[in-house]
């Protein structure tokens, strides 16, 4: 008896890698992968050389790289949490419309009969705030560590561009719920722009300009002179569109220069 | 010498990044995910009651992020709090690597090797920026009044307004005369700091330069005036230093 188990196990296991083999030596396989899983250096080299997206690494790092004390991962986890709100942002598209008279009900719709809105929208809001806190720890690790020294300096100021994105993209989605706490956060926000000197009509020098409410820096943000259904529409293609390509443009050379610039920081 | 080369040694050691760091970082990635998913399950995002633009709540709080520059608004005009500051501070942070020219402390950490710049931007972050968000979270309440979290949010609360502009308090009651007192201790305060700067900073001169120590010392000099006037504000009721027809600060 347990003989006859003991057979057709190995009849299985042989099955499965013949299965295996057929699969690694067929023609749609290796034209995808041009390496074998073998462990040897040279594979190891090819899984990250070999991979669009691995290849951001470099094949071998400084052991202190490695290291979670020393990184934090909060880079990592920033570049995790952007990529999160894009793929559930992508989806709340699908039933939200930035129009003053549909926005809050398209809320309602997502909260309560769309499968998975609800998750979807508490992901996506999750993991902006997450962001914002993890993108501020990064700044503070890179700090502490000295990274943004020679020969790093434009990369530090790359990080803060984006770090001031990120504070723009939360708080141009802050508005996009339009329910009470969206409308008055961003009415707060929004009201030090007519305060900019020269450009504000209740700054500092506003009157040898002549701007007034209805045309002034924040009336150009808003486009009208308080929070209404223009605002929202602007700072759904701001939140959407602009700030988002913006962002992947500066994060592709903030990744690109950290390997220009001699990978990541060490004792020298 | 002997620790600058067992740094050495230590950075020349290097790891395969397949699997040693491709581990790391997808063990760290499905932990962030459990977190936000259970997190998401369990909590939901806020939405209140459908926009109204004739019912204004009280108070009325910026995302939470911003808050450390709201509650910068009761000690400063909105030109101020709002946009000249966080210019200020978007263009201070950027400056960092051109102003901080001390070799050491790249790609370490060390408190000893560069005690200046650590101190002043842990002083800015967790300060000015992290502890005044806390306050503005939890410690605000109507009326921007100052609530302990557990008190209740009495929007009656009535806080007396006795702030006088610093000008009064010398006994100076000509608002020409106030103008330029105001305009003397501003203007004195940058003079007598940058002045500082230069003569602690006399030795390094040479390497730094007038720029870096100009720039270095009139940010770290804006940073401090807030502390200033926030103490100004809390100890003597002062709503102004300087009162100008265009401009108060």
């Amino acid at each position: 008896m347990d003989k006859k188990k003991e057979k057709q196990k190995l009849e299985i296991i042989s099955f499965l890698k013949g299965v295996q083999k057929q699969i690694l030596e067929s023609q749609v396989w290796k034209s995808m992968f041009r390496h074998s899983y073998a462990d040897t250096p040279r594979n190891r080299i090819l899984m990250i050389a070999g991979n669009i997206w691995l290849h951001i690494h470099p094949a071998k790092l400084a052991r202190h790289a490695y290291r979670f004390k020393f990184t934090w991962c909060m880079g990592g986890i920033t570049f995790l949490m952007f990529l999160v709100t894009v793929v559930t942002g992508v989806v709340l598209m699908f039933y939200y419309r930035p129009v003053g008279e549909y926005a809050y009900a398209d809320m309602k719709y997502l909260e309560f009969d769309v499968p998975f809105g609800m998750i979807m929208r508490n992901m996506h809001r999750w993991a902006a705030h997450a962001m914002v806190i993890t993108v501020w720890l990064h700044m503070l690790r890179v700090f502490m560590t000295g990274s943004y020294k020679p020969p790093r300096e434009f990369n530090w100021v790359v990080g803060v561009i984006l770090l001031t994105l990120t504070l723009l993209l939360s708080f141009t989605g802050y508005l996009l719920p339009w329910d009470q706490l969206a409308m008055w956060a961003v009415t707060v926000g929004t009201n030090m722009a007519s305060a900019t000197p020269l450009l504000g009509h209740e700054g500092p020098f506003a009157e040898f300009v002549g701007v007034n409410s209805r045309y002034d820096a924040r009336s150009a943000l808003l486009g009208g002179s308080l929070v209404g259904p223009p605002a929202l529409l602007r700072f759904y293609v701001l939140h959407c569109i602009f700030i988002p390509l913006a962002a992947g443009a500066l994060m592709i050379l903030h990744f690109w220069r950290i390997r220009r610039d001699g990978g990541i920081s060490g004792p020298l | 010498m002997v620790e600058t080369k067992k740094k050495q040694g230590r950075s020349l050691d290097k790891v395969y990044v397949w699997p040693y760091l491709i581990r790391i970082e997808a063990i760290c990635a499905i932990i962030c995910m459990l977190v936000l998913t259970v997190w998401s399950i369990t909590i939901d995002a806020p939405l209140e009651e459908s926009a109204n633009p004739t019912k204004t709540p009280n108070p009325s709080k910026a995302p939470w992020y911003f808050l450390g520059l709201q509650e910068m608004l009761v000690y400063f005009d909105p030109w101020i709090a709002g946009v000249v500051l966080p210019v200020f501070i978007i263009i201070g942070l950027m400056v960092i690597p051109y102003i901080d020219i001390n070799p050491k402390g790249n790609g370490y950490y060390t408190f000893n090797e560069r005690p200046f710049a650590i101190s002043t931007f842990l002083f800015g972050f967790l300060v000015l920026w992290i502890a005044l968000i806390i306050l503005g979270v939890f410690f605000r309440g109507p009326g921007w009044n100052l609530f302990w979290p557990w008190q209740y949010w009495d929007p009656h609360k009535v806080v007396a307004l006795v702030n006088v502009d610093l000008s009064e308090k010398f006994g100076i009651r000509s608002y020409l005369l106030a103008s330029i007192f105001g305009g003397l201790v501003v203007v004195g305060y940058y003079v007598v700091g940058t002045a500082a700067f230069f003569f602690l900073w006399r030795n390094s001169f040479k390497e730094m330069g007038f720029n870096r120590i100009g720039v270095t010392s009139f940010l770290f000099l804006t940073m401090m005036a807030l502390v200033i006037k926030v103490f100004l504000r809390l100890l003597f009721n002062i709503k102004y230093v300087w009162v100008t027809p265009w401009f108060n600060i």
